[in-house]
């Protein structure tokens, strides 16, 4: 198997708004690793963009602490942003 | 139709050589890209070959042109069938096809045959990023560890005296600029330029092949000559 290192994959369609994970991919670099994500991941489909971050610069949430990180919130609508009325003409809030 | 024939045939027999490392690459994702870039080839040279045979006007379709000529039929630079032994010859081999092809395409899209101008320029995106490809990995491997330079070099050293074929007759003008694309990758890649003026090998345009050809035309068509006329 490969010894590159591993990369994940964001990218945003040409419709698209914003930069999704699609996956992940070995590659010696950064520039090997964006045209691999090209050739996986978007059939070169022109307009695209693709980032591409080595997985060892992400951190991630831990899965033990989920009821810590995420549950607090839901039941208390004051934390959410649904007392704002929205100005006319402000795009993507 | 020999001139666009030549063209398809380039396109055709990269194609069929790429195919061949399926399976084999290095690495996982460069499998991906040599089969992309394998099915780039057999694109342009169906369009190619289908307008060959519409220039002839002999009723030959692409299938027919590829499947049913000899190798002394066949009008392909001897480049492209040369066997690929080793990652780096094939990269070396791509450098030289694809900056070659990315000048003729270019230059077929800005002139007058209207057919032709539409297919070149479907043709010369995807040799920009054949260009790239291996540009990419020329450099990788000849400013790599000693043994990867030292193997590009000799894959540079071998396929050199068969770019000399590609600018032969009319495309003369174009070297000058091949030369400016290849010398900028091999100079970054810490490759010395092999001196022009040696052995220059050529007859391909003419049918005048290396002993390689028929040996990859008799596994490519097999299939088609044992059952003529059937359909797939």
């Amino acid at each position: 198997m490969s010894d590159s290192p591993l990369w994940e994959v964001f990218v945003r369609p040409r419709r698209g708004l914003a930069h999704t994970h699609v996956g992940s991919l070995h590659a010696p670099d950064a520039e090997l690793a964006l045209r691999n994500a090209r050739d996986l991941y978007t059939r070169r489909q022109e307009g695209v963009s693709i980032w591409v971050v080595p997985a060892a610069s992400i951190v991630a949430s831990s899965p033990d602490e989920k009821d810590a990180f995420f549950d607090p919130a839901a039941d208390k609508v004051y934390r959410h942003p649904t007392f704002y009325e929205v100005p006319e003409g402000a795009g993507h809030i | 139709m020999d001139y666009v024939l030549g063209l398809g045939d380039d396109a055709l027999v990269a194609a069929q050589r790429l195919a061949q490392w399926c399976a084999r690459a290095p690495e996982l994702e460069e499998d991906v890209a040599l089969a992309n870039i394998a099915l780039d080839q057999l694109g342009a040279a169906r369009l190619l070959l289908t307008y060959a045979g519409e220039l002839e006007g002999a009723g030959r379709d692409e299938d027919a042109l590829a499947y049913l000529r000899g190798d002394r039929e066949y009008r392909n630079c001897l480049l492209v069938e040369l066997p690929e032994p080793d990652f780096a010859v094939t990269m070396a081999k791509l450098l030289f096809l694809s900056a070659y092809q990315k000048l003729r395409y270019e230059w077929l899209a800005a002139a007058g045959d209207e057919r032709l101008s539409a297919v070149a320029d479907k043709a010369r995106k995807e040799s920009a990023y054949h260009l790239d490809h291996a540009s990419l990995w020329t450099v990788r491997l000849g400013d790599g560890t000693p043994e990867s330079h030292r193997r590009m070099q000799d894959a540079v050293d071998r396929l050199w005296p068969y770019t000399h074929e590609l600018f032969e007759g009319d495309h003369a003008a174009l070297r000058p600029q091949w030369l400016s694309l290849v010398t900028a990758v091999l100079d970054e890649a810490t490759l010395t330029r092999p001196a022009d003026g040696g052995w220059a090998p050529g007859g391909g345009r003419q049918g005048l092949h290396t002993e390689h050809l028929s040996y990859l035309l008799a596994e490519l068509q097999v299939l088609h000559r044992a059952h003529p006329g059937a359909r797939w």
